[in-house]
């Protein structure tokens, strides 16, 4: 298909990326919001919306990155259960500290991902259908295992949440620390590592990446593994707010995150998507959330609100490519 | 082509078949020898033939859409409102002393409404996908999240119960010995695979999976195919909401959520290709009834019903690599 | 290159080749579909090893090719078809990769990857800006992406298959200069093509192979377009001109057609029995105007007439019920459905057809049909529910020819019916179309090739920027005539 070639100028860029659009919104919205309930724009609304979600915003993370390899993972809620189990039980039994309670969170969840990226690989079978396989397996192996009870009774040094409190105001807390930091981190893998590089060129071209060298199994292995170790940090921080383990507190929620980072860009195709944009998506569906419950609506009525933002949105997107698509040659007729 | 290529062609096409109804074999031998006397006795036949058929209308329901190389997430919440629907329908318009003949007409109706709401959202569903362009996953994850809204706020995370009884019948019922809802199976089953095999609509189903650019060129009206493909979708999970609503005498919001998954990992057992274009009723049949006895037997001898979902993964990995060994072979 | 054989199970793909290039050498490498040509070019590049016998030498050094990476490491950069490029990322990341994953580097450095990528494009004189996505990009300027690739990577010997397929007449003059470019710069190119008149524009010799055997080595001035195909199939290909139409009976009128952005104000004539050829540059509305012929393309204004009667398609169906059938360009993605059956590939067009009196598909009715065509086609088929793509290219095309007879079409549109066919299977395809024509079925053919105009149709259109700019007798033209036409020389 030929295109016209004309470059576009750096402002103009701004307006086509679909980050831009998504901001408005959320500035709207936000701005709805804050009309309707000044207190929605207030430090420790806006704070404790992101701290209760920062497990699901550091689990989309590692979504984004399996998304952007082409790939799609919905067993990442049962590989935080199995981390949050195991990581616990250690805890609890034989002691230790904030980093080890991590380490360990996120080891198991190395090692689930490690079988996920093996199976995908080797059985040469889609992504989803192996993940639908594993999410059955590690959930169920975990709760006979350790018969679904809950867990609770964590050492005094685990439920210290803040690090550093600025007068009465929750300062930066566990949850947000670690939230920042995976961010960061995986701004930074995939915008300056060969790597997170890699990762791209797989999802953007899988044949091609073999060509050129790239090895698709090593990529492949680090995007499973690292969306496991998120999920597997991740479940840690939940426990370090929650305080109690319980089996089902994780699962159910994968295809919100799924489409949080779709609504963010990150395409289920592979090679397009971007922190900015998951952290967009997952603002916008969070932040309408919060905005529901201030306004007193039932949160039966929530479900409702982001099903239709998540049609809403990702039609827009589809319904755009498929006319840029249409188009197809345009020919400068004579007249 | 001789008549003996004609035979060998057949045995390969139903190999896949023949070899899941083998490990079906198989199994039921191991479970009846583990539990003698218990495994193969009519009464356990029984609560397995009556708990089969609401997986299965909605393997089905899952099963056309990924033949197109979809997928439909929104089978059991559109099931679940459907089933919230008529449930209301029917504890609102019922008193207790009402005559066949109204009583009748009231179920008539609720049954229309549930059936109606189901086929409006595959309706929809087969639009935005047809004429938008979302992919399938997404669609039908946006349609799923805001149906399971709906059916809250509606219910308030209330279950509805108390259906009159005749209803049941549906559900809990025997007609010669045989579970009702089987029978409805049955029908369900036979009515997919004369659809697939013997209308214009299966064959574009299957062709529009493999490649549906190539099949818009050669003149089907691939948007008009995959909306009605998403409608009997829809209108397959309002059946299986009736089995369910009859058989557990109430509706509510979450029912069967945990179905979800077991259909796809049921029609991917059974032999449907994800990415579309092939797989056949009877494959999923028996898919179905493997799980079943699995989960029957598993349950009979005391397993965790964790273990047994465990197992459900393992299985779909097992039989994914056995056949990726066959094609190596090949 | 010497003594090159390779052996596939129980297939001699090549027996016994012979092949050098020097450096900064043009090369053109000739040959039919299963002649052995993309086997030598995989063994070439490392994807294949030669069995034992033959030997592989780098500047007179002999070189053992177990892996790709070798030849890379020699060098050696092959372009494929699909040209390998990454459409999300960016042209400095498209250009620089290769080098890349070679140096190993563990981080990305943005600025680094931009200058290398301008410095490249300055070596052979292009400038794109690095930082759009390839995604955004023309197929002419992908190619050039694809060729700094190669360069970057420090090639010696680029390798392009089928390079000028997609590409008009200017874009393949810009792909000449950048292969002189890259022969000042002593970078040898082998490349494959059987265009004959770009291969005489730019490669200095020309290996033709035939039958996985090396039939010679030529100085491209030597060849012509006979003695070229003569080469490569050892047949001698014979075609006379088809004499104007004569005839009255017209079966598709075309007034005042239009669709901005497309075409504007067609009017066009065929009659029954008729082969029309449109020509014309790339981009010049062909494809626009005979998708709008079939449905899929809605005009703006004007009108179309099969028969005599009004027709307004909007949509394949009314198309194929008007009588009206169309072979797009890509066979393979959208005129097949390949890994479906054969049979159910012939019978999707007459769905109506097979239907039993309670409006099931009848089997019987079904296998009636398709044998049918299987016959009349001399389709080789092992059996009729072997998926499509096990057969081979020219078989794929009969069953493409199969599914549209199967409509009893008035008009058959054959979009660049050739394109990537060798010779023989060329020929049975002009074959076919004479004898459709002869039957009364009119044919519209598009089509680059000159000679396929002159000698296989009875009238030529010619198409330039959404207009129709002449009308001809096709067996009044001559080759030279067509191209100043085309050229608006």
């Amino acid at each position: 298909m030929r295109r016209s070639t004309r470059s576009n100028s750096g402002l103009r860029k701004i307006f086509v990326k679909s980050e831009f659009y998504l901001l408005l919104v959320i500035v709207a919205v936000s701005l709805l919001f804050t009309i309707m309930k000044p207190s929605f724009l207030t430090f420790t609304n806006i704070y404790g919306m992101v701290e209760s979600n920062s497990f699901l915003a550091i689990m989309a993370a590692g979504v984004l990155v399996v998304l952007i390899s082409g790939g799609i993972d919905i067993s990442f809620t049962a590989i935080a259960t199995v981390a949050q189990y195991v990581m616990a039980t250690i805890v609890i039994r034989w002691g230790g500290n904030m980093f080890l309670a991590f380490a360990i969170g996120g080891a198991v969840g190395i090692g689930l991902g490690l079988v996920n990226a093996l199976l995908i690989y080797f059985l040469r079978t889609p992504s989803i259908i192996v993940t639908i396989a594993t999410m059955n397996l590690f959930y169920g192996l975990l709760i006979f295992i350790s018969g679904g009870t809950w867990i609770y009774g964590f050492p005094m040094w685990f439920m210290e949440r803040n690090l550093v409190r600025f007068g009465d105001n929750p300062g930066i807390t566990i949850p947000i620390l670690i939230l920042v930091l995976s961010f960061i981190l995986t701004w930074l893998i995939l915008k300056y590592t060969a790597l997170g590089r890699n990762i791209y060129a797989v999802g953007g071209n899988q044949e091609a990446a073999r060509r050129v060298g790239i090895s698709v199994l090593k990529t492949q292995l680090f995007v499973y593994c690292y969306m496991g170790f998120l999920a597997g940090v991740a479940s840690t921080v939940q426990a370090n707010m929650m305080l109690t383990v319980a089996p089902n507190a994780l699962m159910g929620r994968e295809l919100e995150v799924l489409a949080a980072v779709v609504l963010g860009g990150a395409s289920l195709a592979g090679g397009t998507g971007s922190i900015l944009g998951t952290i967009l998506g997952f603002g916008l569906i969070i932040i309408v959330q919060n905005g529901l419950t201030l306004l007193g609506i039932s949160s039966y009525w929530h479900k409702v609100f982001v099903g239709a933002i998540i049609v809403i949105s990702v039609g827009i997107t589809a319904y755009q490519r498929k006319l840029r698509e249409r188009k197809g040659a345009i020919i400068n007729v004579e007249e | 082509m001789s008549k003996s290529d004609n035979k060998r062609g057949i045995l390969s096409k139903n190999s896949e078949i023949l070899s899941l109804g083998v490990i079906l074999a198989v199994l039921v031998l191991l479970f009846s020898l583990a539990l003698p006397g218990k495994f193969l006795r009519p009464s356990n036949l029984q609560s397995m033939a009556f708990q089969l058929p609401e997986l299965g209308v909605l393997a089905f329901a899952m099963m056309i859409t990924m033949l197109t190389g979809g997928i439909n997430l929104s089978i059991i919440s559109s099931a679940n409102l459907s089933g919230i629907i008529m449930a209301m329908i029917l504890t609102r318009n019922v008193t207790p002393n009402m005559g066949g003949g109204e009583l009748g007409w009231i179920i008539f109706l609720a049954i229309l409404a549930g059936m109606s709401i189901s086929l409006a959202v595959g309706l929809v569903n087969g639009m935005i996908i047809a004429y938008i362009g979302i992919s399938p996953i997404l669609a039908t994850l946006g349609t799923m999240t805001l149906l399971e809204g709906i059916s809250l706020v509606i219910t308030r995370g209330y279950v509805i119960s108390g259906l009159p009884r005749s209803l049941l019948v549906i559900g809990n019922g025997t007609f010669l010995g045989v579970p009702v809802p089987l029978f409805i199976l049955i029908a369900v089953a036979i009515a997919v695979a004369i659809l697939l095999n013997k209308t214009r609509l299966g064959l574009s189903t299957y062709m529009i999976g493999s490649n549906i650019k190539a099949t818009g060129f050669s003149g089907i009206n691939t948007n008009k195919v995959t909306i009605l493909v998403y409608m009997i979708s829809g209108l397959l999970a309002g059946i299986a909401s009736l089995i369910m609503m009859a058989r557990f005498n109430s509706a509510k919001a979450g029912y069967g959520s945990s179905y979800l998954l077991v259909t796809v990992l049921v029609s991917v057992l059974g032999g449907i290709n994800p990415n579309g274009g092939f797989g056949k009723v009877s494959g999923v049949f028996i898919g179905l009834i493997l799980l079943q006895v699995i989960s029957s037997g598993l349950n009979l001898l005391g397993i965790s019903q964790f273990l047994t979902l465990a197992l459900w993964g393992a299985l779909l990995l097992g039989v994914e690599a056995l056949r990726l060994a066959k094609r190596r072979v090949r | 290159m010497r003594n090159i054989s390779k052996r596939f199970g129980g297939v001699l793909a090549l027996d016994s080749v012979d092949f050098e290039i020097e450096k900064g050498e043009v090369h053109c490498l000739v040959g039919e579909n299963g002649s052995g040509k993309s086997t030598l070019i995989k063994i070439i590049s490392g994807i294949h090893s030669p069995d034992p016998g033959g030997e592989i030498c780098v500047d007179g050094r002999r070189i053992s090719h177990q892996k790709s990476s070798n030849s890379v490491r020699e060098g050696i950069q092959v372009i494929y078809q699909d040209l390998s490029l990454f459409p999300n990322l960016t042209v400095a990341e498209n250009i620089a990769i290769s080098s890349r994953v070679e140096t190993g580097k563990r981080l990305m450095n943005w600025k680094e990857t931009e200058e290398e990528a301008v410095r490249t494009m300055k070596k052979i004189g292009v400038s794109l800006d690095t930082r759009r996505e390839v995604s955004q990009l023309s197929i002419a300027e992908r190619q050039i992406v694809a060729i700094c690739r190669a360069i970057n990577a420090n090639a010696r010997l680029v390798i392009m298959d089928e390079p000028t397929a997609s590409l008009s007449k200017n874009e393949v003059q810009s792909l000449i200069k950048v292969i002189n470019e890259l022969q000042n710069r002593e970078i040898a190119t082998l490349f494959v093509s059987h265009k004959l008149d770009e291969i005489m524009a730019v490669a200095q010799r020309v290996t033709v192979l035939r039958d996985g055997k090396k039939v010679g080595v030529f100085d491209a001035s030597e060849l012509t377009r006979q003695k070229l195909s003569y080469l490569m199939t050892g047949k001698e290909f014979e075609y006379t001109k088809l004499p104007p139409y004569s005839g009255d009976e017209i079966v598709l009128e075309v007034r005042k057609l239009s669709r901005t952005g497309n075409y504007k104000e067609i009017d066009l004539k065929v009659h029954k029995g008729e082969i029309v050829c449109i020509t014309g540059l790339m981009g010049s509305g062909r494809t626009e105007l005979v998708l709008s012929l079939f449905g899929m393309n809605p005009p703006d204004e004007g009108e179309i007439f099969v028969c005599g009667r009004k027709i307004n398609p909007t949509g394949a169906v009314d198309a194929i019920r008007a009588g009206i059938a169309y072979v797009p360009e890509d066979r393979l993605q959208h005129g097949l459905v390949m890994n479906q059956p054969v049979g159910k590939n012939i019978v999707l067009t007459v769905l109506k057809r097979i239907l039993s009196r309670i409006r099931f598909i009848s089997k019987a009715k079904e296998s009636m049909e398709v044998k049918r065509w299987i016959e009349e086609l001399s389709i080789k088929v092992p059996s009729v529910d072997s998926p499509v793509n096990t057969l081979s290219g020219g078989n794929q095309q009969r069953v493409v020819i199969a599914k549209w007879l199967a409509i009893n079409p008035k008009v058959l549109i054959l979009d660049s019916p050739t394109v990537g066919i060798d010779v023989a299977a060329k020929d049975s395809i002009y074959k076919i179309i004479r004898e459709l024509a002869a039957e009364g079925i009119s044919i519209i053919m598009i089509t680059d090739e000159a000679e396929e105009a002159i000698y296989h149709s009875n009238t030529t259109y010619i198409m330039s920027a959404g207009r129709i700019i002449g009308k001809y007798n096709s067996s009044e033209l001559t080759e030279k005539e067509l191209y100043e036409k085309i050229n608006k020389i």
